[in-house]
């Protein structure tokens, strides 16, 4: 039997009572909210926090999914399975459903987290590639008050944030614009697991010319789940087949893969290129109102 | 910590350490043995329960999550002893073998035709993806489900003699 090492349990019953836990309580207590990265790792051993803060009953002020202004917003304590069903979701990032299809399987997305995902900033997360390649936003609170960080500057490397200990994250805000088109493709060795490799991109077109373009790459070793260069080179240039070959081989020759028991270094290379182009091919064709 | 979870209907109130997970405080203080206890890393899928009305690995939650909450275990399932049409579903159609796999499936079962009372076959092998049978090959659990389906929507159902037909 796996028996977590003893620990202290709180439920917050609101945001102000949650941070103000998490200042009580001191740099070992942790948030809690789907658990399906923490308890696993609490089980191994890999994390010994004293102290729990359940933010389950925080729903009403941290699930909520919608559009404000010209932002989509995801709260940090929405459920895989909440992002999978939204329209709204859909109807403006398909790149999200490509994903919440094959994060995990389809009983885990019932209580793992957008906000766990991001925190837990695990190198083969499938939603910080997602998030990345949208250069989303998220909103943290803490003692000091509410502060926002790009998601590109969210990881400071596996399984570290910026967080301070007795921040919340509270939200993501994704900026809506015209004319784009998203996609997400990954390889995974069988259902429910973390990807191989995976790609993630979203296109912003003028006519037949790439205006912008956000590439997102995860369980690679990408910096930040990132691929600079790759959108550098792609930016102002026709969205043709050979310009996303080009850049995905960029966004390949960036990234930093190691190898394991999901693969050796050049095959994960081959994944990055190859799933980059593929996710850029989609994404435009959203763009330009070709695909679903 | 006092723990209070509503399963089945029951309150079940127990003193238990914080890190006890929900799989054990189901089967060892609420002495309810139906929900299995797998992988203990939420692959197996054997320990889903229902948390609030939707299925979850009961071997990833703390019992103290579930505080306050209502969880619903296979025995659960049957109203006044009959039996819920998914369980009869597996009966038909030889839906398991060593049925250590089962309760998780039924569980799931039971949630994917309440959201979706007419799946398709690749929609059920999509519900029951995290989960893991090493008897059945999975054939004979869809179809299962499907028998359900069918008897809930009062059509034909899948004739009981031929369960385990082989594939060509
Ligand atoms: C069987 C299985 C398969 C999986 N497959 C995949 C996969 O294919 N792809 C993938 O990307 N992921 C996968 N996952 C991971 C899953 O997506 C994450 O476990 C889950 O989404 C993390 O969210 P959580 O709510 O469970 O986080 P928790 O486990 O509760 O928390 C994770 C970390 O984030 C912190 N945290 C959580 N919420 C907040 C918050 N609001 N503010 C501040 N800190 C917070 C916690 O303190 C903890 O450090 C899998 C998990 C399992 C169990």
């Amino acid at each position: 039997m796996q028996v977590p090492a003893p620990f202290t349990y709180e439920r917050a019953t609101s945001v102000e009572h949650a941070i103000e836990l998490l200042g009580q309580l001191g740099p070992e207590a942790r948030v809690v909210a789907g658990g399906h990265s923490l308890i696993p790792m609490m089980k191994l051993r890999l994390a010994r926090p004293d102290a729990l803060v359940d933010i389950n009953d925080l729903g009403a002020e941290l699930a909520q999914i919608r559009v404000d202004g010209d932002a989509l917003v995801i709260g940090a304590l929405a459920r895989h399975a909440d992002v999978l069903a939204s329209a709204v979701v859909g109807e403006h990032f398909p790149i999200f459903h490509d994903a919440e299809r094959v994060i995990a399987d389809p009983v885990v997305r019932n209580f793992g987290t957008v906000g766990g995902s991001l925190c837990q900033a695990d190198p083969a997360e499938d939603l910080a590639a997602v998030f990345a390649a949208l250069d989303a936003v998220a909103v943290l609170r803490g003692a000091a008050g509410v502060r926002e960080v790009r998601v590109r500057e969210l990881h400071v490397g596996p399984y570290e944030t910026v967080l301070a200990p007795d921040e919340l994250m509270l939200e993501l805000r994704v900026p809506i614009r015209p004319g784009g088109g998203s996609a997400y493709e990954k390889v995974e060795r069988r259902v429910g697991d973390y990807p191989v490799a995976a790609a993630g991109a979203a296109v912003w077109l003028d006519g037949d010319t790439v205006r912008d373009v956000g590439i997102g790459l995860t369980a690679v070793g990408a910096e930040h789940f990132t691929a600079p260069a790759a959108e550098e080179a792609l930016r102002g240039q026709p969205a043709t087949e050979e310009s996303f070959q080009a850049a995905a081989r960029l966004a390949a020759e960036h990234c930093n893969p190691s190898a394991d028991q999901r693969g050796p270094v050049d095959y994960k290379r081959h994944l990055a290129a190859e799933l980059t182009t593929r996710a850029l091919r989609r994404a435009a064709a959203r763009a330009r109102g070709q695909e679903a | 910590m006092e723990v209070s979870i509503n399963i089945n209907g029951t309150a079940e109130t127990h003193d238990v350490e914080p890190r006890l997970l929900l799989v054990h405080f189901i089967r060892e203080k609420a002495g309810l043995r139906g929900t299995h206890w797998g992988c203990d890393t939420s692959n197996c899928g054997t320990c889903v329960v229902w948390l609030d009305g939707k299925p979850v690995k009961s071997c990833t939650v703390f019992a103290a999550m579930a505080d306050g909450h209502e969880v619903r275990t296979v025995e659960g399932l049957d109203q006044g002893g009959q039996l819920d049409p998914v369980q009869e579903g597996f009966m038909e159609c030889h839906g398991l073998q060593c049925g250590f796999c089962t309760p998780g499936m039924l569980m799931t079962a039971r949630a994917l035709l309440d959201a979706n009372p007419d799946p398709t076959d690749p929609e059920i092998r999509e519900a029951i993806s995290g989960q893991l049978c090493r008897c059945t090959g999975y054939e004979n659990i869809v179809r299962s489900v499907r028998w359900a389906a069918e008897k809930e929507a009062g059509g034909p159902v899948t004739e009981s003699e031929t369960p385990v037909e082989a594939k060509a």
